[in-house]
C-alpha cells in the first residue's frame, strides 16, 4: 500500500483540489438550489449556445450534425448510380444468400428439392465425434449433453429456435473472423493502416451495441440479415486485435528462417506467419464466436428471430420459468461453443502412423457415423424428427419454484433492497449528480498530467468535454454512478475472494473455472436472477452488473497474487513474515498494478452491462439509447454511444497508464 | 574480384536511431563514440570490414550486444546496413532486387538459428523440405531430398515427429538439416549451440565438424563462447561494441592479441593445447642442437621433455631445416601469458 502513497505523495491536493473547490463552490454560489431551473453554467453544461440550429440538447449540436450526415448518406448517390444505403442493402442481400443456405440446412430444409433439414441425430453424433477429435470424451459429453437438452426440452420449440440462432451464427462468425483476419494482416503489413485501425477498434469495442443497432436499422433494415450484420460489426474487432498481436509476436527468428528459405511475401504470410500465429488467431475465432452468442439476444431487438427473441419476449412478460428454460439453452450453447473453439485453438497436430484407418481415425468414424445415421433416419422416423410427445418442459415447476422462493424471501429481500437504495445508492447518486462538469474535466486532466503525459491529459479532457457538450451530461453522471457503485461492490467482493482463492492451488483452479463458466454466459442472462430477486429497480440493475463484472476483478486479483515471484515470497518468509504480513506487506503491493487492471476491466464490463440493464428501466444513458432505438434516431443513438465509449476510454486510458507506471517502478516491465 | 573470397564486407555500419543515414553522412561516415552517444544513436555495427574466404570456417566472436549477430544479418541482408558494401560472389548484395535476393537465398545460403526457429505446425520432414517447397519443387522430389539430409544429421526414423516432441539437440539437428536441404554454398550459423546443455553442445560441435569434413561449405559461425570458437574456427573475428577488434587464426589471437580486451579473452585458454613450437620459438637462435622438435608439434606434448632437459631444442620445418630453438624460457613464457606483460 506504500506504493500508492508514494505515487500520490504531494499530488493529492493537486489532483483533487480544483475538483473539490468547484464542487464546494456550488453550494456557495448565490441563488443555486438543486431544483433550480437555471443552474450555473459551470455545474450543469449549458444548453445550445450555437443558437438557432434546432438542437434541443447539447451546446454543441453533435446529434443534429450526425443526423444530417446520415440523411446525406441515405440520399447521396455515388456516381449518380446508387445511394450509400443501396450499397449497404446490396451487401446485406449477399449475406442473405448465405443465410438462406444455413437456415435450410439447420431448420428449414430445401422444400423445392423435398429435402428436410438435417435430422437431429446427425447433429448430435457429429458434435460428439468432433468433441472426441478436439479434446476427448469430456468435451464430447458436453457437446452431446447440450444438444440432448435442446431436443429434450423443445416442447416450446427450443430446438428450432436454437437452430435459427445457430444458422445466424454460422454466417456471422466466419464473416466476422474473415474480416478481422484481413484487417489484422493489413494493419501489421501497413503501419499507416494500423494507426487508423487501433483507435477505430477501441471505439467500436467500447460503443454500446444498441447505438449501432440503430444505424444498422437505418442502412440495412430489420430481420435476420440485419442481425447478422450488426453481429459482424460487433464481433470482428477482437479478431483483428488478436491477429495483430499474434502476427507481431512471432519470434524474429522464425520470420528470418522464412526469409532465408527464400519465401516470397505471400509464401511468408501463408506458410510461415499465419501458421506460426495460429494459436492467437484461433483464440480470436473463439472470441468471435462468443461475441456472436452475446449478440443473439441483442440482435433480437432489431427483429432477428431465434433464442434471443423468445427470451426477450418472456423477460418482458415476466414469464421467468420459460425464460429460465431458454436461458439454460443459451448458456449450454455458449459453453459448448466456447469449449469447442478453445480446444480448436489449443489443438496441436498429432503424429499418427500405420494404415489408413489408424492414420485417419476421425475421418473414418465420421464416415461410418454418417452411414449409420442415414440408415437409422431412413428406417425410423424417430431419428428424423424428434416426436413432440417425448419432449418435456419444466417451466411450470420452475415458475412455481421461483414464485415460492421470492415470496418466502420477499420481506428480507425487500428490506435489503430498500436499505441499499436509501443508505447507499441514493446518496451516491446525489453526489454524482452534483459533480460540476468543469471540475470533472480538471480532475481527469490533472490525473493525466500527473501521470506525466500531456497528450493523455488532453485526450481524456476532450473525452469529458464531448460528453458535457453533447447534452447528456446528467444522464452520463447517472451511468457513472451506477458503474461506480457496482465497481465498489465488485471490489468488496472480488478482492477478498481473489485473496482467498490465491492461497491454495485447488482453490485457484476452482474459482478460475467458475469465472470461466460465468464469463461464457451471454450478458442478458444475468437479468434473470436480478429481476427474480429485486424486481425492477436500481438494485436489480446493480445486482446484474455486479455478478457480471466481478469476474475480471477476481481473475486479476488471483493472477496478480499468484504471479508474485516465488523468490520474493521465500525471502519474506525467511525474513520472518507472518502470513498476514506476507499478504499486506509483500504480495498486495506487488499485485496492486494487476488489481488496478482488474478494476479497469471490471469498469468496462460494468459499463457494458449498464447499457443492457437499461432494459429493466434505469434512467441513465441506456434509457436514452433505448428511446433512440424505438424512434430510429441514428444520430442520437450514435452520440450517446460515443458518450458511453468515452466514459470507458477515459477510465481505461488513465488506469492502464497508472498500472503500467507502477509496474515500471516495480521493475516488472521496462 | 578474387574468387577465393566468397563474401566481402567493407565499412559496414548499422546504427539505430532517428535518420541514421543522414547522421552518418554529416559525420564523414566515421562518428566517434562520443558523437554517437551524445546524439542518442545505438551503434550495432561500426565500420566493419571482413572477407569470408571460400571453404573456411570464420567464427565471429563477441559478448552479447557486441553486434556479431547484426553483422551476420547484414551479410545475408536480413538487415539493411546503414552504410557500407556487401559483395556476395562479387555481386553487390545491397543493390540486388528483392527477386534476386530470393533467388540467392533459395540456392546459395543456408542459416541455422539460436532457438532453432522450426515451424511448430510442420513435421520434421515438412520442416526440412520447407525451403524446397517454397522453391516449388514437387512433393516427391523434395521429400526424397529431405530424407537424405535427415539421414545425414542422424535423425532417421523421426521424420513424422513434430518439433515439440524432440529434445533441444534433436531440434537443432532439424535446423541443420533444413539449412542444408538446398545444398547452399554458404552456411550461416547464429549461435547454433548456445541454447543447448554443455554435454549436448560438445556432441553437436563434433557433429558440425563431421558434417563440414564431408560438405566443405563456406561457413560464418557466430558464438559468444571462446572455447567453441577455438575448437571450430579456421579464423576468428573478435567484436567489441560493434567494432571488429581483431581477425586472425586462434594462435595469432593468443600470441599477438591486438588489444587488452582480446588478451583478457584469451587469458584463460589452455595455451599449451593451442600453441605449437613454431609460434613460441626463439627465431634468432638457429643452431642445430642434439634434440629436435617438429615446427607443428603442440606445446602440450613437448613441454615436459623440454623442461626436464638442461639444453635447448632445435625447431625444424618439413624439410628438416632449422628455423629456431626452444629452451625452458620460451616454454615457460608460452605457458604463463602474464609473463609477457612484464
Amino acid at each position: 500500500m506504500n506504493k500508492i502513497k508514494t505515487i500520490f505523495k504531494g499530488k493529492f491536493l493537486f489532483i483533487f483540489g480544483p475538483f473539490f473547490l468547484l464542487w464546494l463552490l456550488r453550494y456557495v454560489v448565490p441563488n443555486y438550489t438543486i431544483s433550480s431551473k437555471t443552474p450555473h453554467w459551470a455545474y450543469i453544461p449549458p444548453k445550445s449556445c450555437l443558437g438557432g440550429c434546432g438542437s434541443i440538447d447539447g451546446f454543441i449540436p453533435f446529434v443534429d450534425w450526425t443526423n444530417a450526415l446520415i440523411q446525406f448518406l441515405r440520399k447521396y448517390e455515388i456516381f449518380g448510380l446508387f445511394t450509400f444505403r443501396d450499397f449497404t442493402r446490396g451487401i446485406a442481400n449477399y449475406v442473405d444468400k448465405f443465410l438462406d443456405f444455413t437456415e435450410a440446412v439447420l431448420h428449414k430444409g430445401f422444400p423445392s428439392y423435398e429435402i428436410g433439414p438435417l435430422p437431429w441425430i446427425f447433429i448430435i453424433t457429429l458434435t460428439v465425434i468432433l468433441g472426441f477429435y478436439l479434446r476427448g470424451w469430456r468435451l464430447a459429453l458436453l457437446g452431446g449433453t447440450c444438444f440432448a437438452y435442446l431436443i429434450l426440452f423443445s416442447k416450446r420449440g427450443i430446438w428450432e429456435l436454437s437452430m435459427k440462432s445457430l444458422a445466424a451464427i454460422s454466417v456471422s462468425a466466419p464473416l466476422a473472423a474473415l474480416i478481422g483476419l484481413c484487417l489484422g494482416i493489413l494493419a501489421v503489413k501497413r503501419k499507416k493502416f494500423a494507426n487508423f485501425l487501433w483507435p477505430m477498434l477501441n471505439i467500436l469495442q467500447s460503443l454500446p451495441h444498441f447505438s449501432y443497432l440503430i444505424l444498422v436499422v437505418i442502412f440495412v433494415g430489420i430481420g435476420t440479415k440485419a442481425g447478422v450484420i450488426a453481429t459482424v460489426i460487433f464481433a470482428f474487432p477482437p479478431m483483428a486485435r488478436l491477429t495483430i498481436l499474434g502476427l507481431q509476436n512471432i519470434s524474429q527468428e522464425i520470420k528470418e528462417a522464412g526469409v532465408m528459405a527464400g519465401c516470397t511475401k505471400w509464401q511468408m504470410l501463408f506458410k510461415v506467419e499465419i501458421p506460426a500465429a495460429r494459436s492467437p488467431i484461433m483464440l480470436g475465432i473463439n472470441q468471435v464466436i462468443m461475441q456472436c452468442l452475446a449478440m443473439i439476444v441483442i440482435a433480437a431487438f432489431i427483429g432477428q428471430p431465434g433464442l434471443g427473441h423468445d427470451l426477450l419476449i418472456r423477460l418482458q412478460g415476466l414469464r421467468l420459468g420459460e425464460a429460465f428454460e431458454i436461458g439454460v439453452a443459451v448458456v449450454l450453447i455458449a459453453i459448448t461453443l466456447d469449449r469447442y473453439s478453445q480446444a480448436l485453438a489449443l489443438k496441436e497436430p498429432e503424429r499418427r502412423e500405420g494404415n489408413f484407418v489408424k492414420r485417419n481415425p476421425y475421418f473414418c468414424a465420421t464416415f461410418f457415423a454418417i452411414i449409420i445415421c442415414s440408415i437409422l433416419v431412413f428406417l425410423f422416423p424417430f431419428f428424423n424428427e424428434y416426436p413432440k410427445e417425448l419432449t418435456v418442459s419444466a417451466s411450470v415447476y420452475l415458475d412455481n419454484a421461483i414464485k415460492s422462493f421470492t415470496r418466502s424471501l420477499f420481506v428480507p429481500l425487500g428490506a435489503f433492497r430498500d436499505w441499499m437504495l436509501i443508505y447507499f445508492l441514493m446518496p451516491l447518486k446525489a453526489v454524482f449528480q452534483s459533480m460540476p462538469w468543469t471540475g470533472v474535466i480538471l480532475f481527469v486532466g490533472a490525473i493525466g498530467w500527473k501521470l506525466g503525459k500531456m497528450r493523455l491529459a488532453l485526450t481524456v479532457m476532450l473525452f469529458v468535454f464531448f460528453i458535457a457538450s453533447s447534452g447528456y451530461w446528467v444522464r452520463a453522471m447517472i451511468t457513472l454512478y451506477m458503474v461506480f457503485a457496482s465497481l465498489v461492490i465488485c471490489a468488496l467482493i472480488g478482492i477478498p475472494l481473489g485473496i482467498w482463492a490465491s492461497k491454495k492451488e485447488s482453490r485457484t483452479k476452482l474459482v478460475l473455472n467458475i469465472c470461466d463458466i460465468f464469463q461464457t454466459f451471454p450478458s442478458f442472462i444475468y437479468l434473470l436472477p436480478a429481476i427474480m430477486l429485486f424486481q425492477i429497480s436500481d438494485v436489480s440493475a446493480i445486482f446484474a452488473i455486479v455478478i457480471y463484472s466481478s469476474i475480471p476483478m477476481i481473475r486479476y486479483t488471483v493472477f496478480g497474487l499468484r504471479n508474485v515471484p516465488q523468490q520474493i515470497i521465500e525471502a519474506s518468509i525467511t525474513s520472518g513474515c507472518t502470513e498476514r504480513q506476507l499478504l499486506w506487506k509483500v504480495k498486495m503491493p506487488l499485485a496492486f498494478p494487476e488489481i488496478i487492471l482488474g478494476a479497469n476491466q471490471t469498469l468496462m464490463f460494468a459499463l457494458f452491462m449498464v447499457m443492457i440493464a437499461g432494459f429493466i428501466g434505469t434512467v441513465d444513458l441506456s434509457q436514452e439509447i433505448f428511446r433512440a432505438l424505438s424512434f430510429s434516431d441514428g444520430g442520437k443513438g450514435l452520440i450517446i454511444g460515443l458518450c458511453v465509449a468515452f466514459i470507458g476510454l477515459t477510465a481505461d486510458r488513465l488506469l492502464v497508464e497508472w498500472s503500467n507506471q507502477m509496474k515500471k517502478k516495480l521493475g516488472f516491465i521496462n | 574480384m578474387d574468387d577465393q573470397i566468397k563474401i566481402s564486407c567493407s565499412n559496414i555500419w548499422k546504427l539505430y536511431g532517428e535518420n541514421p543515414e543522414k547522421f552518418l553522412k554529416e559525420n564523414n561516415n566515421n562518428p566517434s563514440t562520443e558523437q554517437l552517444k551524445s546524439n542518442k544513436y545505438i551503434p550495432a555495427v561500426r565500420d566493419a570490414s571482413i572477407d569470408v574466404k571460400t571453404g573456411e570456417i570464420l567464427v565471429i566472436m563477441g559478448l552479447s550486444g557486441s553486434g556479431k549477430s547484426t553483422l551476420l544479418r547484414c551479410m545475408s541482408k536480413l538487415i539493411q546496413p546503414t552504410d557500407g558494401q556487401v559483395f556476395f560472389e562479387g555481386k553487390d548484395l545491397l543493390k540486388a532486387s528483392d527477386k534476386e535476393l530470393i533467388e540467392i537465398r533459395r540456392h546459395k545460403m543456408g542459416m541455422v538459428f539460436q532457438h532453432f526457429a522450426l515451424l511448430p505446425h510442420r513435421t520434421v520432414l515438412q520442416n526440412v523440405a520447407f525451403p524446397l517447397e517454397v522453391q516449388g519443387i514437387e512433393p516427391l522430389k523434395r521429400e526424397e531430398r529431405a530424407k537424405e539430409v535427415i539421414k545425414l544429421v542422424g535423425l532417421e526414423g523421426r521424420e513424422k515427429y513434430y518439433p515439440r516432441e524432440l529434445s533441444g539437440g534433436q531440434q537443432q539437428r532439424v535446423g541443420l538439416a533444413r539449412s542444408l536441404a538446398v545444398e547452399p554454398d554458404v552456411w550461416f550459423l547464429d549461435e547454433p549451440f548456445s541454447a543447448l546443455d554443455p554435454l549436448i553442445r560438445k556432441e553437436m560441435q563434433n557433429e558440425f565438424l563431421r558434417l563440414q569434413s564431408m560438405l566443405k561449405k563456406t561457413i560464418v559461425f557466430i558464438t559468444h563462447d571462446f572455447d567453441e570458437a577455438i575448437r571450430l574456427a579456421d579464423r576468428i573475428a573478435i567484436m567489441y561494441e560493434g567494432l571488429i577488434v581483431q581477425v586472425g587464426t586462434p594462435e595469432e589471437l593468443i600470441t599477438k592479441p591486438a588489444t587488452d580486451y582480446v588478451a583478457e579473452f584469451t587469458k584463460d585458454i589452455p595455451r599449451s593445447k593451442l600453441l605449437n613450437a613454431e609460434s613460441v620459438m626463439n627465431n634468432e637462435d638457429k643452431k642445430l642442437y642434439d634434440n629436435t622438435v617438429n615446427y607443428n608439434e603442440k606445446i602440450e606434448k613437448i613441454a615436459s621433455k623440454v623442461l626436464k632437459s638442461e639444453g635447448s631444442y632445435s625447431v625444424i620445418d618439413e624439410n628438416k631445416k632449422v628455423i629456431g630453438s626452444l629452451s625452458k624460457k620460451e616454454i615457460i613464457k608460452a605457458l604463463f601469458a602474464e609473463d609477457k606483460n612484464e
